[in-house]
């Protein structure tokens, strides 16, 4: 394995292991105000009326009244505001904040508030929704025909709930104006460029009027990607109008009920079958968007264009909707609008096989996508597809298709076992031609007269190592030792936008801009001068050119793959499932440190057996969640699933930084399937079709069989 | 609930005093008053752990604990016990296998495996995994904090 490859202490470990970190509820109390919203509690009314008691002196009450510039946290579109607008499209819609010194007299006064309202009817339901915010489709070769000519043609309807991102950490923002004007903003966050571009257009000021900083974050997931522009937004308006520094952590309660989250899905696939080929798929995605459009652009941008799977289908048409509900906003989480459809492609393959009678891994392998293949966007597979490789790899780690055979036959006793396998890829880096046409990633190398080099980058430290790989990188090219170069948290004052923190991008598109920013700045480097060189983002020379508009071309320049496989055993008296092992077998690339790459794989790999299993929320007809607690939304503890193992395979990628491919999101995409499957054989083969799948769903399915 | 007399208790090491209610968290009071912000709030409810001290050597949520119930007791938060041995037993072998990702559990995750490595100084993975249920983690996994734990228990022998 590469050298670089080799783990290191990471560098942000002293201060957090120490509890000397600063997160953002930690900077101290004295002379900021703290701010508490005010939500709706309806899922939609006009807001007629905000009756807000008598303010002691310092404390205010503000609203969208106080938005100085345009009331409107700019995202994809134009629709989330920062504080509502005549009406409130859901539970948890900010009307206003309270701020002032005493947290607790804060929350009386915000609970004090009286907000008269004329109530509308709201669409909670996803399958009553009709209002698309976002319509999509696209699809190659002739679907009609194959389905004429088709052996079997297979209909099944798939189904996933909320995830939660449940970072530890809640979300929490605080603005303080400064004495020159500028608005400092800071927190919790992913992205802290998206969070100063919506500042500019909410406090109608130019680039130079704000100044946006990651504060130490507590985890993310891809829930601090759109929420801290909306939260930031508003202390902003808060510390604007009041003068003074405003400080808002959310409560657990209001998190889990306020903040984005996984979109729910409806799948409908129908299959055309010829042999032992699906010769057809004709996809229907529908997406529960919420009420509002936030990200779900793109997240329905990614869910479609992976829904085929890994597999070469000749002809396939697929059609994609984000629907508005009267409920929160979902938007990004680990996978991003591919999970659901990975879950509903995978599950339909097991299906169609035990049909045919034939083994389910046998038929995925018939099925699958090589090398130089079209992707389903008509765009091509350039590098090798190691699938079947790692499928061998996970057999031999787990003995999977001994135990699927031993599985197969009746359990009739208390406790039944199966085992499940599924085979995915994340797509790395942004959809479609976002790296080239909206990111423009830029990055600095900064070297100080005492040979130290800073890097200088937007891409923010949220659990997942960057503070520690892109110093690796750089030190590495340079051959300096690994504490003469540091990578802070990013502060828009001092660093160039280059890109979010997402889509398992960072290390892939922005390490490598710093591998060549490091070449250069070796090649001009002269002892004793401080030297700056910047490196832009440019696309791949292979890649086919994306058009959003037809969904063609390459969407992806390279793919991560998976190949995750869930023994389990059901309790047939308490449905209670019991995770017996859990194997995954992951191609990143080359890994830019073993540990944290192995942390990353594991700890997405126990996200998506909860997304799977525990992780239930929903909303009632009113549209409330009433899962809004670590009591009642549980996650995975250290006991759940002692049994996790996770194997990397390495296909370098040549364009990646020593050949590091996306890894962040890539171990939770194919553990819904995997584990279904499991569930699936343990109760004796019937068609499962959601997820999460829970205990109570055990004893419901247990119920029809003896009913 | 209010008292007039001062709540009395020793933080980390050092005697320490509370004028204020009995009925405030000790959570708020350690991160407001004693600035002791290594203690993290995750839930308030007694969920995540991430508040997690010691109290007379047990491990407590300090969001479930009222000032009035630590009068005459001995706090240790990850501010004292980051200078112990222990400490720099456990730092080690997280750091090793770098076990912390976000960092957000982690004071409090430290603190449960100092509970459990008291109690059970040689433990085996399971009394691991049941001594560090009560704390929760989003970023890991749990495999390598357990497995630190597992390597400090070893590396440490004699100490706990």
């Amino acid at each position: 394995m590469d050298t670089i490859s080799q783990s290191v202490v990471k560098k942000d470990h002293g201060p957090k292991i120490s509890g000397r970190s600063i997160y953002v509820a930690d900077y101290p109390s004295e002379g900021v105000l703290c701010g508490r919203l005010l939500h709706s509690r309806l899922a939609r009314a006009r807001v007629l009326r905000v009756v807000v008691p008598e303010l002691p002196e310092g404390y205010y009450y503000v609203d969208a009244r106080d938005v100085p510039g345009d009331n409107n946290v700019n995202i994809v579109l134009d629709d989330m505001p920062v504080f509502c607008r005549d009406t409130v499209e859901y539970i948890g819609e900010a009307i206003g904040m309270l701020c002032g010194p005493d947290e607790k007299l804060v929350e009386r006064l915000r609970d004090e508030c009286r907000v008269e309202y004329e109530e509308l009817e709201p669409v909670t339901d996803l399958r009553a929704a009709t209002e698309a915010f976002f319509s999509y489709s696209y699809g190659h070769g002739d679907v009609d025909r194959a389905f004429a000519e088709a052996d079997r043609v297979y209909d099944e309807e798939f189904e996933t709930g909320y995830q939660e991102q449940a970072y530890i950490e809640p979300q929490g923002m605080m603005a303080e104006p400064e004495e020159d004007g500028r608005m400092y903003v800071h927190g919790s966050a992913q992205c802290v460029y998206y969070i100063h571009n919506a500042l500019t257009r909410v406090l109608g000021c130019g680039p130079d009027g704000v100044r946006v900083y990651q504060d130490v974050t507590g985890g993310a997931f891809g829930g601090k990607e759109d929420f801290p522009s909306i939260l930031g937004c508003q202390v902003a308006v808060a510390a604007h109008s009041t003068g003074k520094p405003v400080r808002c952590v959310l409560d657990r309660r209001e998190d889990m009920e306020c903040t984005s989250k996984r979109h729910p899905s409806i799948c409908r696939y129908r299959a055309a079958v010829k042999g032992n080929r699906v010769t057809a798929l004709d996809i229907d995605v529908v997406f529960d968007a919420g009420a509002y459009s936030t990200l779900s652009a793109v997240v329905l941008q990614r869910g479609i264009i992976a829904a085929p799977g890994v597999y070469n289908i000749p002809n396939v048409r697929v059609r994609g909707r984000a629907l508005k509900t009267n409920t929160v906003p979902c938007g990004a989480y680990r996978g991003f609008g591919a999970p659901q459809t990975f879950f509903a492609v995978e599950m339909l393959m097991e299906h169609i096989a035990r049909d045919l009678g034939l083994d389910a891994l046998a038929f995925r392998e018939a099925n699958l996508v090589r090398q130089g293949d079209r992707t389903s966007t008509n765009g091509v597979y350039h590098f090798p597809v190691p699938l079947p490789a790692m499928i061998d790899e996970i057999d031999r780690a787990c003995s999977y298709r001994k135990k699927r055979l031993e599985y197969a036959a009746e359990q009739s006793g208390r406790w039944r076992r199966g085992i499940g396998i599924s085979l995915d890829y994340h797509g790395a880096g942004f959809t479609g031609s976002g790296e080239r046409d909206i990111i423009k990633a830029v990055a600095k190398l900064h070297k100080y007269r005492d040979g130290t080099v800073e890097i200088l980058a937007s891409n923010g430290e949220i659990g997942q190592g960057v503070r520690t790989t892109f110093p690796k990188i750089v030190a590495r090219e340079l051959g300096l030792p690994l504490d003469r170069v540091f990578f802070c948290h990013p502060d828009t004052a001092r660093v160039p936008d280059s890109g979010p923190t997402v889509a398992s991008r960072s290390l892939m598109v922005v390490g490598e801009l710093l591998r060549r920013a490091a070449i250069r700045l070796k090649a001009e480097w002269v002892n004793g001068e401080e030297q700056e060189v910047e490196e832009h983002y440019r696309e791949p020379e292979f890649q086919l050119p994306f058009s959003l508009d037809r969904f063609e071309g390459d969407a992806y320049p390279t793919y991560a793959w998976a190949v995750t496989a869930i023994e389990l055993e059901v309790d047939t008296w308490t449905g209670n499932a019991k995770v017996l092992g859990a194997y995954a077998d992951f191609d990143v690339g080359t890994p830019i440190d073993l540990n944290v790459v192995t942390g990353q794989m594991e700890g997405g790999l126990l996200q998506g057996i909860g997304y799977s299993s525990v992780e239930k929320m929903d909303h009632d007809a009113a549209g409330r969640i009433r899962s809004n607690s670590f009591s009642d939304y549980l996650i995975p503890t250290a006991k759940d699933v002692p049994n996790l193992k996770c194997m990397l395979h390495v296909e370098e990628y040549p364009e990646g930084p020593y050949g590091a491919k996306g890894a962040g999101e890539l171990p939770l995409v194919g553990v819904p399937a995997a584990y279904l499957a499991a569930m699936e054989q343990a109760l004796g083969g019937r068609g499962l079709r959601h997820v999460p799948f829970t205990a109570e769903d055990v004893i419901g399915a247990l119920a029809k069989e003896e009913g | 609930m209010d008292r007039l007399q001062e709540i009395r208790f020793v933080l980390n090491g050092k005697e320490a005093s509370y004028t204020g209610s009995a009925a405030d968290r000790l959570l708020d009071v350690l991160r407001e008053q004693f600035r002791c912000t290594g203690v993290k709030c995750g839930c308030r409810e007694g969920e995540c752990g991430a508040c997690a001290v010691l109290i007379d050597g047990l491990l407590r949520n300090s969001c479930c604990v009222a000032m009035g119930a630590v009068e005459g007791t001995s706090i240790v938060t990850i501010e004292g016990y980051r200078e112990t041995a222990r400490f720099a037993v456990l730092d080690r072998a997280f750091a090793q296998l770098s076990a912390v990702q976000c960092g957000f559990c982690t004071p409090g995750m430290i603190l449960a495996a100092e509970a459990l490595l008291s109690a059970h100084p040689h433990p085996t993975e399971e009394e691991i995994r049941e001594g560090l249920s009560g704390n929760l983690c989003r970023c890991t996994g749990y495999n390598a904090i357990v497995n630190a734990v597992k390597s400090a228990a070893e590396e440490g022998e004699g100490l706990w």
